[in-house]
């Protein structure tokens, strides 16, 4: 699936990965978090700066598309599950539990459950979830791919921010251009299978990015940049043809 | 919306859901008096549902004590099946060696006919209570077994990475995913042993349910067919089947209550 990967990641960087369906972008997120192993090769991951020796169990977190939560526990519960999964008492995790969520601005909703929750809300429980054991590096498997265009900005923004003041490593997977672009300060393009990286790109655009960057020039001079490599390496044989013939 | 009209709205709901079952019943019990007198069937044929009731009330005592002993037998043989069905169902969960080792004869329980078994169940235990909770039992632990062991194995992957992402233990694991998220499919196999474990404990009084004193409506029903009573075995059969419906209404009633408690959909 994957090929000839030869991949850097900066601690404290925020990379975007980019690709077609099934080009195996969710493949490589999930051999970076140890949930599967590649066939061969291998992924290591050196602590940062001023870390100590990182427990890869510990100091990683995923946030899954949907946002994966479990239905019959609370917002605080289950923020605070990846704590007790890893061995805090229940009253110890649900108070660990309440700074993340107050990040992400739900804290007048902690004892609400999921399905009273909208879409957004529960991504960002989510979101809350993968904070709550301070990961250094965070994965993100097409988080917002299922939420409306408008909800999926302002999360991106806020995630950027959430990434500004915590600095630890985002690997993000998308395949939608203008997101990549606005999130991250490095973006990688993936080839149709078997997966390459066809494009390594260090993104031009300012640190303290607002919603309105989106329209801004470099902004579409970047994503159309993006688009290109996409559509060279990307495009599926079985797509769409591009040419309609008259007849039958 | 105020209370008062919440409830209005509460009896018109019940009414939707009452009217069209009473409405039935009434219409195929009027037409069952109506032909079994109009075409003069003989009464040891089919009694006309006057007869059934009044055969019932005339031997209520004797209904009743029987309608207690099979409710016993059932009650025990159904609490039986929930306790060993749904720990074999966790087992094999546990383990693919186990079950591939077990279930074949874990279904051949539900295949056994119980009828040929159950004098079996009579050398083997006695005649009387136990007996009849045995019979009651083999005939609705497998749909327990089966609902639990999918419901252990319907747990979405997603969740069992992020599990095994955060170092979970197996007992985590069991007790925070997957018995949660098996709960909608083991109430399932609970409704459907209700009504069976019912049927069993009919059966097995068929053949083990002669007891001093206190004989169950299996009894009850072979009784009144070599005296050639219908009415009374009518009833007798009509008993039963509420009984039975009534288990499953309590199971059912348990189970909203539990889902409701637990947001599990289902």
């Amino acid at each position: 699936m994957l090929q000839d990967i030869d991949l850097v990641i900066e601690a404290g960087s925020f990379v975007a990965l980019l690709g077609p369906s099934g080009c195996g972008k969710s493949t490589l997120l999930r051999f970076i978090s140890g949930l599967d192993s590649p066939a061969s090769g291998s992924i290591v991951l050196s602590p940062g700066a001023n870390e100590a020796e990182p427990d890869q169990r510990t100091r990683l977190a995923f946030v899954f598309q949907d946002a994966q939560l479990l239905p019959w526990r609370s917002v605080l519960d289950n923020v605070a599950l990846p704590l007790e999964l890893q061995g805090s008492s229940r009253a110890e995790a649900r108070d660990r539990a309440r700074g993340p969520l107050a990040e992400v601005e739900l804290s007048d909703v902690l004892e609400r459950f999921p399905d009273q929750l909208s879409g957004g809300m529960r991504m960002r429980v989510s979101i809350a979830r993968a904070l709550v054991t301070q990961p250094s590096v965070l994965l993100l498997d097409e988080p917002f791919a299922a939420l409306d265009e408008l909800t999926r900005q302002r999360l991106d923004e806020r995630l950027r921010r959430l990434w500004q003041t915590r600095r630890m490593t985002v690997i993000f997977v998308t395949h939608a251009l203008a997101e990549a672009a606005f999130l991250a300060e490095r973006a990688l393009v993936m080839s149709r299978r078997p997966g390459r990286i066809v494009l390594d790109h260090v993104l031009r655009l300012p640190e303290v990015r607002s919603l309105e960057l989106r329209t801004n020039q470099d902004f579409v001079a970047e994503t159309g940049l993006l688009y290109q490599a996409l559509q060279q390496y990307g495009a599926l044989d079985d797509a769409w043809p591009v040419v309609s013939r008259s007849g039958a | 919306m105020t209370r008062a009209t919440a409830e209005q709205s509460g009896l018109r709901e019940l009414a939707r859901a009452a009217l069209p079952p009473a409405l039935t019943f009434v219409i195929v019990v009027a037409l069952w008096e109506g032909a079994v007198r109009g075409f003069a069937v003989p009464r040891f044929l089919v009694p006309p549902p006057s007869d059934v009731l009044m055969a019932g009330w005339t031997e209520r005592a004797t209904l009743a004590g029987a309608l207690f002993t099979t409710a016993q037998g059932a009650g025990l043989g159904f609490l039986l099946s929930v306790s060993v069905g749904t720990s074999v169902g966790l087992l094999f969960s546990l383990s693919r060696w186990l079950e591939r080792g077990l279930y074949p004869y874990a279904l051949f329980l539900q295949t056994v006919p119980i009828v040929a078994v159950a004098p079996l169940l009579v050398l083997w235990f006695g005649p009387g209570l136990r007996a009849v909770a045995v019979s009651a039992f083999i005939v609705s632990v497998f749909p327990i077994i089966a609902n639990t062991l999918a419901g252990l194995r319907s747990v979405d992957p997603r969740l069992s990475d992020l599990f095994r992402l955060y170092g979970a233990t197996l007992s985590d694991a069991v007790l925070k995913l997957r018995l949660p998220s098996a709960i909608p499919s083991m109430m399932t196999g609970l409704k459907v042993a209700s009504g069976l474990s019912v049927i069993g404990a009919i059966v097995g009084e068929f053949v083990a349910g002669f007891s001093e004193g206190n004989a169950g409506l299996g009894i009850t029903v072979l009784s009144a067919y070599r005296q050639l009573r219908t009415d009374l075995l009518f009833a007798a059969v009509l008993l039963a089947s509420l009984l039975g419906l009534s288990l499953f209404a309590l199971v059912s009633s348990l189970s909203t209550l539990l889902l409701r408690r637990l947001r599990s959909p289902g």
